[in-house]
């Protein structure tokens, strides 16, 4: 066992992990992250996406001894005051049906925002085209993150 | 899934640490950077380490950097760093526009080109720009470097001309001499995350002069000789590229497998290389279709 420490949402936070323990094992079993979800396992539908040091990426295919030193964001630090906008378009749009992709969807359409505040319909699918849902048919989900774009427009 | 097997964590680094740990665990020790392949390779039982070494310490791979008229990538430059950074976009502009048709963003972020040419498999969206822009690839063993040209570098899908005991240390790319226009056109089930069916990049630069290579189609990426052949100094023309099509089913030779019949890859291959020599000779002054514009 080797002791890592990261900062998670904005705390610093200590495990002891194997080589061979997986981040997302990690940051759901042992520090209680639950809104990464584990799906493929193999990094192709984005359900365990987390933010490491500012982007996106799949938590099922990192080792979790890889995170020492870095900075790691998951729903959870997203809304811990309240829900950002981004969220309240989800809730608005009706972007989830059964849930389980949305928390990899949020943290792809943090990134993309953050990084590119005004994208277009085109730049959103390709913002998320490595996050699948089986639900949805992705339309309610392409416009609540155009949506929250407006609304953080307004908000200023 | 978790992982089963077990194996020993490095991060050094120095690269001297590196060669020291490889020839310690002759072959039986993997390099790590993005880990989009080895990862889920060691999660299938596909290969079993004895040690991992995590090269992200090293401050030097992580370079990319554009001087005397070539780009040096770090062994730890992610196919992000390459579409985000201008130099790759405005100089290199065929090998932007396939960096950004690999995976999705979440996979980009942490997939190193390196990495990429490294598992070596067929449908490699960086194999056609590595080939066409004659890049060349930097190795570092126990005896030093060595520089193994791209066109030298497939040997077969998922064998690479690097050795047990060396690792890639950086990739350079070699601004060519002439003006240049270029085309990456991956055939994809869907846009977004897939593999190529069939990739094709083309670099057609001023004088009539072109260079194409074929990804997914064959064994490894590889040069389209006797197409570029024909057109080599020839002035462009619909007779021209009636010839150069006819051409295409000597060149590749594709597999049916999940993804798509070999009878469809060789036509739509067809397709894609009128469209692409299009694109390219338009793009040398400027004209025609954006770069990352679909052109399927």
């Amino acid at each position: 066992m080797k002791k890592i420490s990261f900062i998670l949402n904005g705390e610093k936070r200590n495990a002891y992990v194997e080589p061979n323990d997986l981040l997302v094992d990690v940051l759901r079993e042992k520090l209680g992250m639950h809104s990464i979800k584990y799906a493929c396992g193999r990094g192709d539908c984005g359900a365990c996406t987390i933010l490491l040091n500012g982007k996106g990426v799949r938590s099922c295919i990192i080792l979790a001894i890889e995170a020492d030193g870095q900075e790691i964001l998951t729903v959870e630090g997203l809304s811990k005051d309240k829900l950002t906008s981004l969220q309240e378009s989800f809730i608005d749009h009706g972007s989830f049906q059964c849930g389980f992709c949305a928390s990899g969807m949020i943290m792809s359409a943090t990134e993309l925002l953050d990084k590119n505040p005004n994208p277009t319909e085109e730049e959103v699918k390709e913002g998320l085209s490595g996050n699948l849902c089986r639900c949805t048919g992705y339309t309610p989900i392409i416009d609540a993150v155009l949506d929250a774009k407006k609304r953080d427009v307004d908000k200023k | 899934m978790a992982i089963v097997h077990e194996f020993e964590y490095f991060k050094p680094e120095r690269i001297e640490d590196v060669i020291k740990l490889l020839s310690e665990y002759k072959g039986k020790a993997r390099l790590l950077a993005g880990g989009t392949d080895l990862v889920v390779r060691i999660k299938d039982e596909l290969e079993s380490p004895a040690a991992v070494i995590d090269i992200k310490g090293i401050e030097e791979l992580k370079k990319l950097e554009f001087r005397e008229g070539k780009l040096h990538i770090g062994a730890l430059v992610t196919f992000t760093d390459l579409i985000d950074s201008d130099i790759v976009k405005k100089q290199f502009p065929l090998f932007w526009e396939s960096s950004k048709t690999i995976a999705s963003p979440g996979i980009r972020n942490r997939a190193t080109l390196a990495g990429n040419i490294c598992s070596g498999v067929p449908s490699l969206d960086s194999g056609p720009a590595l080939l066409v822009y004659e890049a060349d690839i930097i190795v570092r063993g126990a005896e030093g470097e060595r520089v193994i040209p791209a066109l030298n570098w497939f040997l077969g899908p998922r064998r690479t001309a690097l050795k047990e005991e060396e690792f890639v240390r950086e990739i350079v790319f070699s601004l060519p001499a002439k003006n240049h226009g270029g085309s990456y056109i991956k055939l994809g089930r869907y846009k977004g995350e897939d593999l190529a069916q069939v990739g094709l990049g083309i670099l057609a630069l001023e004088g009539n002069e072109y260079r194409l290579a074929f990804c997914a189609v064959g064994p490894v990426p590889s040069r389209a000789k006797k197409i570029e052949a024909l057109l080599n100094g020839k002035p462009l023309t619909d007779s021209l590229l009636e010839t150069a099509k006819r051409l295409v089913s000597e060149e590749i030779s594709p597999i049916t497998d999940v993804r798509a019949t070999k009878e469809y890859r060789v036509h739509v291959a067809k397709i894609m290389l009128e469209r692409g020599i299009r694109a390219a000779v338009e793009r040398i002054d400027g004209n025609g279709p954006a770069y990352g514009e679909r052109l399927i």
